[in-house]
Formats: C-alpha cells, sequence, structure tokens
C-alpha cells in the first residue's frame, strides 16, 4: 500500500449548542473536540466508540454534511474546508446506517441509483444511464429486474447493498461507511462486510468506517482510532490496537466485548467499567475518561493527556502509559 | 406435573394479517429447569420473541396459539383466562425489555412503578412497598436509591434504566426472567454490566432466565443451554458448549463462521450464510433453512426433518444426521 494521505482531519471540531436549564442559557456540546487523523490511499480506517462520543458527527462533518465548527480537512492535498463541495462529491460518498431510513420510498431502486448520475452527468443518454444503473446492481449482487423496484419491497440487507450502490454510482474514492451494518442481520452482516472488502479490491477503494462493533471494525480496518466522548483517545494499527492497546478506555471496550466462544468468556478476566459516560454537555475536566478510569489521579483532573506518538504509528492520550503496561 | 420449570410442547403461533397467515412459531418445543438459563439465539423474526410473550400470555393481536401446550411452574398457560393470567405476571414469571426507553412509563417516578408490581402481588402496604423498593434498587446497583425512587425515567441513563426494569422484574421473586434482547440497546461497556448483574442475581435468587439474543456472544458467557431458532422452528437445541464446539445443524454451523473474532491473528475472509432470509408470509415447504443450506438435499425440500437426538440434551432437525433414513435409501442426496 502506498502510504499517501488521502483524507486528512486536522484539529477537527464539531460544536452544537444547546438549550440550556435557564431561560437565556446556552450550552455547548462538544460533539467532536480537537480531533486530527488522516486516511491513506486505499486504506481502511476504523472509528469505533460508543453512543454519543462523536464518531459519526466525525464522519458527516469530514464530508461537510454539517459544517465544522473549526479545524481544516484536507482531501488529496487541497484544503477543502471551505472550497465547493460539489467536484468533491463524486470522490467522497457516504453510506449509512439504516437502510430503512436512507432510501426514499416514493423513488425505485433505478432513481434512487441514477440520481447521482443524473446530478453529475455521468451519462449522455437514457441507455447509458440505464446499462450503468443495471451495472452498478450488478456490483452490489442485485440483478437489473430489481431496479423497478421500490425500497419496501427490499430485506435490509438488499436494501443496504442499494445504498452502497447509491455510493458507487460516482465512482467515489473514498466512502464513508457509518454503521453501516449495525441495523442487519447477523447472517447478512457478513455478506454486506465481504462486499466492502471485495468492493476495496476491484476499485481501489478507500474507507472511513465507522462502527461501535470492534470485532467488525478489527476485521475490515487497517488502523484503529477509538473515541471517547468526541475526543480521540487511541489510534493505532488494527493488530497493534487488539493485542496491545495502551489506553485504559480501549482496553476496557476490548474486553468488554462478548467472545462467542463459551471457555475464554468464563476464563476472561473482565474490566467492567464502572458508571456510565458521561453528559458531553458537561464533560468532566482534563482527561475525559478519568471519571471511569482505574488509574485516575489528581493529575488526569487538571491536566487534559497530549494525543502524542508513543511508538510508531501507535498514538494514545493517557497520562499514565507506563502504569497501564 | 414433571421436572421442568417451562415446557413448550410443539406449539404453532400465527398472526393473522390482511396479507394472509404468518406462521410465526411452527412446532416449537423448548423446556427450562429451575435455576436454568436458556438462551434463544435467532434472527429477526425467527419467532424467539414471539416464543417468549405467548409463553406470559402476551401474545398481540392479530397473533393466535393455534395449537400446542404451553405449561410454566404447573400451569397451563394457554387454557387460562386474562384474570388468571395477570395473577401469575410480574409474580411468577416477569420479563426486561430490550429498549429501556419505552419500556418504562415516563409520566410516573421510579419508585412509583417499582411499587406497582408489589402492591398488585403481596399483602404490602405502601409503606412496606417503599422499603422494598429500595432494597430493590439497591440489589441492582443502583446508588443514593431515595433520590432516584423520586426520578423520572427520562433523569436516568440508559444503563440506569434498564436496571429499574430488572428491579421491577424481581419485585416479587419470580420463578423466570425472561430478558428479551435486554442489552441490544445498550452500549458495550453497560452491556458488560447487566449481564454481570443479571447472572449474579441469579446466583443469589435462583430464578430461571430465558435470555433471548442475536449476540453469539452474549449467550456464550452466561447461558447453561442454547435454543437456536430459524423462521419459527427451534432447529437445535444443547448445552453452550455442544453448540459452540460441535454445532450439528447446519445453520448454527454457518452462523458461527460468519461472525469476525476479535483476537484473531490472521486476517481470515468471513464466510456468509448466503441467499436472503424466509420471507415468513411464503415460507419455504420443507426445511426453513434448506434455500440458503450448502448441503441441502431433494429432500430437505420438501418435507422437515425430526429431531435427531445428540445425546445429553443435545437436538438438531436436520436430515443429514438422520442416517437410519440414509441407510434406507429413504433418503437421497
Amino acid at each position: 500500500m502506498e502510504n499517501k494521505k488521502l483524507v486528512e482531519v486536522q484539529n477537527l471540531k464539531q460544536y452544537f449548542s444547546v438549550s440550556g436549564g435557564g431561560f437565556f442559557e446556552k450550552k455547548v456540546v462538544k460533539a467532536v473536540d480537537d480531533v486530527s487523523f488522516y486516511v491513506n490511499k486505499g486504506e481502511t480506517l476504523g472509528l469505533v466508540g460508543e453512543s454519543g462520543c462523536g464518531k459519526t458527527t466525525t464522519g458527516r462533518t469530514l464530508l461537510r454534511l454539517i459544517e465544522p465548527t473549526d479545524g481544516k480537512i484536507l482531501y488529496d492535498g487541497k484544503d477543502i474546508t471551505h472550497a465547493k463541495m460539489l467536484p468533491y462529491r463524486r470522490k467522497m460518498q457516504i453510506v449509512f446506517q439504516d437502510p430503512y431510513a436512507s432510501l426514499d420510498p416514493r423513488m425505485t431502486v433505478g432513481d434512487i441509483v441514477g440520481e447521482a448520475i443524473d446530478i453529475h452527468k455521468l451519462a449522455a443518454n437514457g441507455n447509458q444511464r440505464r446499462d450503468r444503473i443495471i451495472e452498478l446492481l450488478s456490483l452490489v449482487g442485485l440483478n437489473s429486474e430489481h431496479a423497478n423496484r421500490y425500497p419496501h419491497e427490499f430485506s435490509g440487507g438488499q436494501r443496504q447493498r442499494v445504498g452502497i450502490a447509491r455510493a458507487l454510482a460516482v465512482n467515489p474514492e473514498f466512502i464513508v461507511c457509518d454503521e453501516p451494518i449495525s441495523a442487519l442481520d447477523v447472517s447478512i452482516q457478513a455478506q454486506v462486510v465481504n462486499m466492502f472488502e471485495e468492493l476495496q479490491e476491484k476499485m481501489g477503494l478507500t474507507y472511513l468506517f465507522i462502527a461501535h462493533n470492534l470485532s467488525v471494525v478489527k476485521h475490515i480496518s487497517n488502523r484503529i482510532g477509538v473515541m471517547y466522548l468526541g475526543k480521540l483517545v487511541e489510534l493505532a494499527d488494527s493488530y497493534e490496537l487488539t493485542f496491545h492497546s495502551i489506553h485504559p478506555y480501549t482496553r476496557s471496550l476490548i474486553s468488554a466485548i462478548p467472545v462467542a466462544d463459551p471457555e475464554t468468556s468464563r476464563s476472561a478476566q473482565r474490566i467492567v467499567l464502572q458508571g456510565d459516560v458521561p453528559s458531553p454537555v458537561n464533560p468532566p475536566s482534563g482527561c475525559r475518561f478519568r471519571t471511569r478510569c482505574p488509574y485516575a489521579d489528581q493529575r488526569c483532573a487538571e491536566e487534559e493527556p497530549e494525543f502524542r506518538e508513543v511508538s510508531s504509528g501507535h498514538y494514545a492520550a493517557c497520562h499514565h502509559i507506563d502504569k497501564v503496561k | 406435573m414433571n421436572e421442568y420449570l417451562v415446557d413448550i410442547r410443539n406449539e404453532r403461533l400465527s398472526f393473522f394479517t390482511p396479507a394472509g397467515e404468518v406462521k410465526s412459531l411452527n412446532d416449537v418445543s423448548l423446556t427450562v429447569r429451575e435455576g436454568e438459563v436458556l438462551g434463544i439465539v435467532g434472527e429477526s423474526g425467527s419467532g424467539k420473541s414471539v416464543t417468549a410473550y405467548s409463553l406470559m400470555g402476551l401474545t398481540a393481536h392479530p397473533g393466535r396459539v393455534i395449537g400446542g401446550d404451553i405449561y410454566f411452574n404447573g400451569h397451563h398457560i394457554n387454557m387460562m383466562t386474562e384474570r388468571e393470567m395477570r395473577k401469575i405476571r410480574g409474580n411468577e414469571v416477569s420479563i426486561i425489555f430490550q429498549d429501556p426507553m419505552t419500556s418504562l412509563n415516563p409520566v410516573y417516578t421510579i419508585g412509583n412503578q417499582i411499587m406497582e408490581a408489589i402492591l398488585l402481588h403481596t399483602d404490602k402496604n405502601k409503606k412496606q412497598a417503599y422499603e422494598r423498593a429500595r432494597e430493590l434498587l439497591t440489589l441492582v446497583g443502583i446508588n443514593e436509591p431515595d433520590k432516584r425512587l423520586k426520578q423520572y425515567p427520562h433523569e436516568l441513563s440508559g444503563g440506569m434504566r434498564q436496571r429499574v426494569m430488572i428491579a421491577i422484574a424481581l419485585a416479587c421473586e419470580p420463578k423466570l426472567l425472561i430478558a428479551d434482547e435486554p442489552t441490544t440497546a445498550l452500549d458495550v461497556t453497560i452491556q458488560a454490566q447487566i449481564l454481570e448483574l443479571m447472572i449474579e442475581l441469579k446466583n443469589k435468587l435462583g430464578m430461571a432466565i430465558i435470555l433471548i439474543t442475536h449476540d453469539l456472544g452474549v449467550v456464550a458467557g452466561t447461558c447453561d443451554r442454547i435454543a437456536v431458532m430459524y423462521a419459527g422452528k427451534v432447529v437445535e437445541t444443547g448445552t453452550t458448549d455442544d453448540i459452540f464446539y460441535h454445532p450439528s445443524h447446519e445453520y448454527t454451523k454457518g452462523l458461527l463462521l460468519s461472525v469476525p473474532k476479535l483476537k484473531e491473528l490472521e486476517h481470515k475472509k468471513l464466510i456468509p450464510i448466503e441467499g436472503q432470509p424466509v420471507d415468513m408470509l411464503n415460507p419455504p415447504a420443507g426445511c426453513p433453512f434448506a434455500p440458503r443450506c450448502n448441503s441441502c438435499m431433494k429432500i430437505c425440500l420438501r418435507t422437515m426433518p425430526e429431531y435427531t437426538d445428540l445425546g445429553k440434551d443435545h437436538y438438531s432437525a436436520c436430515w443429514l444426521l438422520d442416517k437410519a433414513k440414509f441407510e434406507k435409501g429413504e433418503v437421497q442426496a
């Protein structure tokens, strides 16, 4: 794999204002707070975290579906933070989580996939457009007769295939996959994961794969970033991360995953985290994980840990890296 | 009665929808012993929740039990009136639902909702019920019970609400707790807390649990026995170890192979189960899994296989296991 950065975000921030308790009170939710990472061409970067940690917001902000509060977004070396997006929409696409809500129920599958072709004027005439739609549907394992049907006639897995075909319609280079399999049945998930992998091989795609299921993310990703309350807490090669994680949060996340193997799960030493994720409106001072961290001390409350490179390609934000080791 | 706390025999349950009859349960038999944890795994629409709900007499309109018998703790459930059912529900058998956000009433306090079950099923007066509610909250690991009892559901986090649900379910020390996807709506770290709590409470109070889930990881660590359901059928039952280490039904095998393992050193391609889930309005004639099965034979498409006894409570419904029929030449590959 060539190590060329295709997409990069620097100090990305996404703040939402919400009304507070008082009448004139305004509060700010720091959904994504100072996040920096890059995705190399042809690789898959996984992003995991619990609900509300900002992983989806990161994906959407990166595509400027929501305008960032602050920070920089680079595509292929060019700053696109304030650029006109239309040409870039052909290069960057997204597959959404819920295949039931993300397809217009009043459009046929052919039109859903064809809409992008129309917008970007990728077909010279009707025949070409139809051929392209059929080609795209067959690429995702559907056939030409499906083009005239409506989304409600399909099962969840098939709908997600339509969503993927729509994303592929413009021949993109980069796709944000926002929890693309969590709404699907277990036996269908593997089909879709395999399809993502095959498409990547065939078309040289680059993915940002967002999910809460670490096993799936590890399976598909080259590198993984772990988010907690709007911050990246650890980022490393996917094997390095699953076997030699440094951050206490990543460790507890890994140990909390139920293993589909009775013997392992009986003997496993679980690190069961106490308490809940704090509210992002009022995150803890210093390190945001400190309220649930077994290693937390005074310093964690006062000083925010820096996200730094611990070993080659392995980044983490923690004051107690030596102790955790 | 018999040795089983729950004994479901050949249950058939259909939903009579405008589009036609949906045979949600097609000849389902299940047993649960006292103090045992049974996991029911299956995909959406496989009938796992419907089975559990019918055990509580909670089959929703237009569904109806149209055959078979359901026995629970000496009661013949499908012959009981609604009035009789109410005495059992929340008392001898309770349920916790998937979504703790919607299963609590938003306009009543937590205390009110826990006390409701206690006042309904015991002779306790309000003051004693309040004491019991406090006790229950402490039992499920909620700090400051006095403060929490006065709060409304929206003031609590998802994990906390599920704990409250468990407290309500355990209010009358039921013999059986049905947990319908209790952790699906929760984050992994919270899921680990809730599963740990449920097992801890089971050991303390000695009730049986039916744990319904689609996550094989969840059942592996918690259940004694597992029933695998597919399209309204129990296709395989056995001890947790048998199901994971000696799966005999092709669907179970496929399911186990299709999940990625976190602690795997090399990148192996996933082996998915091909095809789409069964359309329950037009189910296949024979084995429901046959259209997606790699070892499908002619007979599979025509006739549903019987259960083969594989010893130690391990049963599986697959023609491949029916050696006797093979030898007689009744089955052709």
